[in-house]
Formats: C-alpha cells, structure tokens, sequence
C-alpha cells in the first residue's frame, strides 16, 4: 500500500468553503429538507421518552434512573445522524451526476472530506438542537446540564460516524450506487454491539470483547455511569478517543485506497448501478 | 515547475485494461499547445476513456500521460487549476440556481473578480434572465450552455470537451461551436474535442484522430483525410474506417 501523495494531503480553506457553500445552497433551496432533518429526531424522541416515562411509573430502578433513555436516544442520533449527514452530502454527488466534475476540478479528497464533515455537523445541528429543546419541554430533561461529559461524549461519537461516513464514501466511489444502502443501514449494525440502551454486561462474553472495540460503546456506558451513578468515567472517554483516533486514520487510508481503485477500475465515469 | 516547451497533452504507449477488455490499447499522440484535435470513434473505440486518463479520473494500466508536462494522475493537481471538461453524461446539481453552480466551480478553481466572470459568461452564452433559475429546471440546450460556462469559468489552458454540441439544436450548436473556437483563439487554449458530429469536427479542428477498438486508425488534418480516403467529407472517411474500408482503399491505391 502506497503512501498518499502530499499533494492529496494539502488543504486549502477556500475549496473547502466553497463545498460547504455547495451544500448549504442545496439546503436552503428544499424547506422538506429541513423538515426531514428534525422529523425522525423527534419522532424516536417522543416514542422512547413517553417509554420511560411509563417504565419509571412502574419500575423503581427506572424511577431512580432517570432520563437515561432519553440520553441514550440523543446520544445514539449524534452517531447515526452524524454519519448520515456525513453520507448524504457525499450521495447528493451522486444523484445529481456531479461526482465527476468535482473529480476533474482541484478539489483534494481530502477537502472533500473536510466539507463533508463541516456539513455533518451543520446537519447534525439543524435536526438535533430543536430536539433537545423538546426533550426539555416534553420529559424535563436537560443533556446540557451533562456539561463537559457531554462534549467528551459528542466528540467520541461524531468522531465515530466521520469514520464510518468516510469509509461509506469510499465504497460507494469504488462501487457506485450499488452500494448506496449501506450508507443508511450501516451504523444499525453496531447499534446491538454498541450497547445503546443496555449495558455491556448482559452481552454474553464473546460478544463484549466484540462490544470493546467499538468506541460508542464506552460512550454509552460512561453516559449510564453519569445518569445512574452520577460518576464521570473519564478513563472510558479517553479510551474512547484513542480508538475513534486510530478508526478515523484507518476510515481516512480506506477512502484514499478506494479512491485509487476507483480510478484503476474507472467507477469514477460510471456512478450509476 | 511545468515544462512550458513541452506538448499540451502528450500521451505515449497508453493502455487501459478493464478486467478481459482493451478499452485503449497502446495509442501515442501529442497535441501542441493552442491546438484544437477532434477525437473520433464509434461507440466503444475508447474515446470517453482516452479522456479520462487525460483528466486523471482513471489510471493508466500501462504507458504515461502528460498535460502541461505534469504526469497524469500523479501529478495532477499541479495541472487540474489550468483544465476542464465538459460531457452531456455529467450534470450540475439541479436544485442549485445557474449562479450558484457557478458561484462554488469559481471558488474551487479560485477564479478571481467571480461576479465579474460569471457575469461575462453569462453574456457569452446568453445565460443572464436563467441566472437565478434552478439548473434543473433549464431545457437540454440550456443546460448545455451552463455546462460550457462551468467547463470555461477558470479559462482553462488545455479544455476537454465531450460531445460538446449533442444535445442542442443546429442552430444553437454552431453557436457554440463559434463560441469555442473564439475562446481557443483568444486564450491560445489547447482543446480535444471527442465527437460524433463530423460537420463539427471539420469545422473546428485543425487534426483529427480516430480510433477504432481502442487503436488510433488515422491522424492526420482533415483536408489530408479526404484527399488521402478519397472522399468528400469526413463522415465518409469515418465511415470507411468503422466499417474496415480505409486500408482496402488505400492498398488500392
């Protein structure tokens, strides 16, 4: 495997701005859009947060264990929408038949990458924000009162579904729209692994060292640790990061290689099926 | 630093291999620097493919490519600022407006005083009451004309263009072609124009190649051609070399 050139490595703020800009005209010409960002936010909000307003009406653990669904359901959107934001700003390429132009153009991949994370998080702000808002109003639960533990577990998730997004990208350069339901269903693939709304225990062994590689896994029992035991685990969040470190260089050598296929096997002219 | 004697586009012992098939197999040209060189072929001769190895997007199997004597893919954002392509099989987002299609090319091809270039090419190609409309709302011959705007917005020194003319009407087509050959003489643009409109190809190219199965079959001017295949325009001699009659006639002679 061959080292990327310094030239693809180079980044330049104006092209980067430039594809965000791209992509923020595309939102605002498309008020659906917009909608579609908050509507299944705050869909999986309401159904789980009424869940556990029921449970803890029956359960005194869930009574003590407050607002632990609902920080599991926040937490678990920062993921997979992260990485959706991440994917669909790359698949909009596709569907409008761009990719090629872009390819042609001195865009480096990895200001592409960069514009794609920048909007990620625009995407993520847009659909989110509102939602924790609800998320006050409906079950009085507010995550920003997670303060500083709360930063730690969004930078650890979000590094996360970058990793997961780039290497979706790649795949889909390397092989075309044939590929495109992985970027929707790819990140559901770790939701049992990475122990969102229960702990790591009732995993049986085998499956926990499985669990252990996964960064959002240490995300969500730090979040459980802090909402029922009140306790940081910073360890876990440092750990965390070390993983999301290494996935997100694996994430970034994955794309420049599949790139480099693309351009050996000449997916880059054809990105229909 | 770029070599400024060497070929606009030299290409030498190219070969792509697309698992069993030979879509170019081993073709040399190299064109001057403000040429304009038709490249001609039926479907599957490796035109699109020869293209694109010009433009980096695919990788060589074997032999080297070079534009303004950067080595293609290599190196090729030493050059890709100074290109650009346009094709009917690629588009612009749809839902953005003309301008703003134009607005973020401009940007990643850091094009200085952008309104004002913008503007000039909306002159140019009559694009200014479609300005602020969504492209994909635009009907084919417009879409055309955005497109060529787009492959224009950073003056490339060295242009691609891929059927440029196949979706307009005759009428708009040799406007363009107008167009295009003004903007080559006025920038001193290199352009490979890939085609199967041959009145287009005589009219605007100063060489032509044809390929045939990934093989260059002819290269020469187009006056050469007809005198040498004996015929009147250039899609008889087209014709006689897709169908195999160009050596038989030649061998006659």
């Amino acid at each position: 495997m061959s080292a990327p050139s310094i030239s693809a490595v180079t980044l330049a703020p104006h092209r980067i701005a430039a594809m965000v800009l791209r992509y923020v005209y595309l939102l605002r010409s498309s008020w659906t859009r917009l909608v579609e960002l908050i509507y299944w936010p705050a869909v999986q909000l309401l159904v789980w947060g009424f869940l556990q307003f029921y449970i803890a009406q029956n359960s005194g653990f869930f009574a003590r264990a407050s607002g632990v669904f609902i920080a599991a359901v926040l937490m678990w959107d920062v993921l997979f929408r992260g990485q959706l934001g991440f994917s669909v700003s790359f698949l909009e390429e596709m569907w409008s038949r761009n990719l090629t132009n872009l390819m042609i153009s001195p865009l480096r991949p990895i200001e592409f990458v960069c514009a794609l994370m920048i909007m990620s998080l625009i995407r993520l702000a847009i659909g989110m924000l509102p939602v924790t808002f609800l998320a006050m109003a409906f079950f009085g639960f507010n995550v920003y009162a997670l303060g500083l533990a709360l930063a730690a577990f969004f930078v650890n998730l979000i590094l996360t579904s970058w990793a997961v997004g780039i290497v979706v990208a790649g795949v889909l350069l390397r092989n075309g729209m044939g590929a495109e339901s992985l970027a929707w269903t790819l990140m559901f693939v770790l939701m049992p692994l990475t122990c969102v709304y229960y702990p790591v225990s009732v995993l049986p062994d085998w499956l926990q060292v499985i669990a252990w590689t996964l960064p959002p896994t240490y995300v969500f029992e730090g979040m459980r640790a802090l909402l029922m035991e009140h306790v940081i685990r910073a360890d876990l969040m440092l750990e965390a990061f070390a993983l999301n470190a290494l996935y997100f260089a694996a994430g970034v050598l994955a794309f420049l290689q599949l790139l480099k296929s693309a351009r050996r096997v000449g997916s880059l002219l054809q990105t229909g099926e | 630093m770029l070599n400024a004697v060497e070929p606009a586009i030299a290409v030498d012992q190219l070969v792509k291999v697309y698992k069993t098939t030979r879509a170019v197999d081993g073709i040399s040209f190299a064109l001057e620097r403000g040429s304009i060189t038709g490249l001609l072929g039926g479907n599957g001769a490796g035109k699109t493919t020869t293209i694109a190895m010009i433009t980096g997007l695919v990788m060589p199997t074997s032999g080297t490519v070079k534009v303004l004597g950067a080595a293609m893919p290599r190196q090729r954002y030493q050059v890709l600022h100074e290109m650009n392509f346009e094709s009917p099989h690629v588009d612009m987002p749809h839902r953005l407006t003309v301008r703003q299609n134009l607005k973020v090319f401009g940007r990643l091809y850091a094009v200085e005083d952008l309104d004002g270039r913008i503007a000039a090419l909306a002159r140019e190609f009559d694009l200014s009451e479609f300005l602020d409309r969504p492209t994909g709302k635009l009907s084919a011959g417009q879409k055309t004309r955005v497109a060529l705007a787009k492959a224009l917005i950073n003056s490339p020194r060295v242009l691609l263009l891929d059927e440029p003319t196949a979706s307009l009407d005759p009428d708009t087509a040799d406007w363009v072609r107008g167009h295009l050959e003004r903007f080559r003489r006025e920038r001193g643009a290199t352009v490979l124009l890939a085609s199967h409109n041959m009145s287009e190809v005589e009219r605007l190219c100063e060489r032509v190649i044809i390929m045939k199965r990934g093989h260059i079959e002819d290269d020469d001017t187009p006056q050469r051609l007809l005198v040498r295949y004996g015929r009147q325009t250039l899609e008889e001699v087209f014709l006689d070399v897709a169908r195999g009659r160009g050596e038989t006639r030649e061998a006659a002679q």
